[in-house]
């Protein structure tokens, strides 16, 4: 019977991601050019933010997928931990400089945005603030991945790093926002809102959205099977020389 | 584990450096602060709470690699791994060691240093309360990292890349609970929410570190 563990399987996940990649990656091109190009050249321009109301085409998603690529992290270390799969530890590897790309776009979409609107490049609001404490994990847990050699034990501490780290995550979240009020606006997209954001604005972004979700995917697979023949390589290599 | 507090206590005092350094460090950020930004009293009282704040982190960062360090070069560590003290007691010392070494002395040395950046008078015994409830988690949170980095030659830098965005709660409300307390505003909450992070991480990242001290003494 077909279960998700048989993708644990190496060999089993780089045939079953040779099949889907060029499908993913496609899905997300199209969907990135159409939702783009919908959303810069076809969409009305915001009364009151002009045509910089474009931006919100790449920096929401970006932002999105910025903390959903650590929650992937997330749920594959628990899995490497629980499971000791290790494709599963070499997912999260490969999620995470995705994950911290997303992040400074964010952060940089999120300045250009900010430069007009609010006078500013930077403010030390809430949200700004923990993607900015993002960015630090995500920078901790890459360097601690490059800092070791034996690469289970790097497995093992970096996902143990990753499970206490989005602890402290959450903490400094709500921490800075304690500290001090935002100039950010609050959700504009959630599933539990009747009204989200007008649907001339709603329906290019969802396509963006999806096209980052799916590049997200797309980029993991294909660094996840990097990854896989660099080990199998490195492999090799070891045992020509011992024989 | 008493043989053991004491045993670091007194690596710590005897064998050079590690006891007075952080001492030192803190004195040194606080003399500098004012050449950075200006002698004036009014502005340095002002900030006066939140450097204390980050000198006191500063000062505790640059210890934390002596936690593990030496005990693994010279296979202590080892030995300790193999005793029938549980590894989660073991990093609880560890991290008590640490605190008293390096927290405790900071905490008693502060009132003075305040003196330095002119807190204002009703600031130093929510300084000192907010130093109390927060260096413990300081500690602890950094005995995960060093037990992270253990095994890592000129782990350092690294060491303070991990650890510097887990303190970033506990500066938040540490630092917070003191600007409040100087400005006599009510620091309760950000009382509360220290006091709570402090014992949060006490009780539960002992188990952690452990954990990682285990994978790197495999």
């Amino acid at each position: 019977m077909a279960s998700i563990w048989q993708y644990a399987n190496p060999r089993k996940f780089i045939q079953t991601t040779d099949r889907v990649l060029p499908w993913i990656a496609g899905a997300a091109l199209v969907a990135l050019i159409v939702g783009l190009v919908w959303g810069f050249f076809f969409t009305p321009e915001d009364y009151r933010q002009g045509s910089t109301v474009k931006i919100i085409y790449l920096h929401v998603p970006s932002a999105l997928m910025a903390i959903n690529g650590w929650i992937m992290m997330l749920a594959a270390s628990l899995i490497w931990i629980v499971r000791r799969h290790h494709v599963s530890a070499l997912a999260a590897r490969a999620a995470a400089p995705v994950g911290a790309t997303m992040t400074v776009i964010a952060l940089v979409t999120g300045a250009i945005w900010g430069q007009p609107m609010w006078g500013t490049w930077w403010a030390w609001d809430p949200r700004l603030t923990s993607f900015l404490i993002l960015f630090l994990f995500y920078l901790g847990y890459m360097a601690l991945w490059a800092a070791i050699e034996n690469d289970d034990t790097a497995a093992d501490l970096t996902s143990v790093l990753c499970l206490v780290g989005s602890v402290f995550a959450v903490l400094s979240r709500y921490a800075v926002n304690f500290w001090n009020q935002g100039l950010h606006q609050g959700a504009s997209l959630s599933l539990d809102k009747e009204e989200n954001v007008a649907d001339v604005f709603y329906f290019p972004l969802l396509l963006c959205i999806a096209g980052f979700v799916l590049l997200f995917i797309a980029l993991v697979f294909l660094r996840t099977q990097t990854e896989i023949r660099a080990r199998r390589m490195r492999a090799l290599l070891v045992r020509e020389r011992l024989g | 584990m008493i043989a053991l507090l004491t045993r670091d206590l007194r690596l710590a005092v005897r064998a050079g450096g590690g006891f007075g350094l952080g001492l030192a460090f803190f004195l040194i950020v606080v003399t500098l602060v004012p050449f950075s930004v200006g002698p004036e009293n009014a502005l340095l009282s002002e900030i006066a709470p939140g450097i204390l704040w980050l000198g006191a982190l500063l000062a505790c960062l640059l210890s934390l690699d002596r936690i593990f360090a030496l005990d693994w070069e010279d296979g202590s560590l080892d030995l300790l791994a193999t005793s029938p003290v549980p590894m989660e007691a073991l990093v609880s010392i560890k991290a008590l060691a640490h605190w008293l070494t390096t927290g405790l002395p900071l905490i008693v040395a502060t009132p003075v240093f305040a003196l330095l950046l002119s807190l204002p008078q009703a600031g130093y015994v929510p300084l000192v309360l907010s130093l109390f409830l927060g260096t413990p988690a300081l500690s602890v949170i950094g005995t995960f990292g060093a037990a992270l980095t253990v095994g890592i030659k000129r782990g350092g830098l690294l060491l303070s890349l991990l650890v510097l965005p887990l303190y970033v709660p506990t500066l938040i409300f540490g630092a917070e609970m003191a600007r409040r307390g100087a400005l006599g505003l009510d620091m309760k909450t950000a009382m509360m929410m220290q006091a709570g992070i402090s014992f949060g991480v006490i009780a539960l990242l002992p188990f952690a570190s452990a954990a990682v001290l285990r994978v790197n003494l495999r």
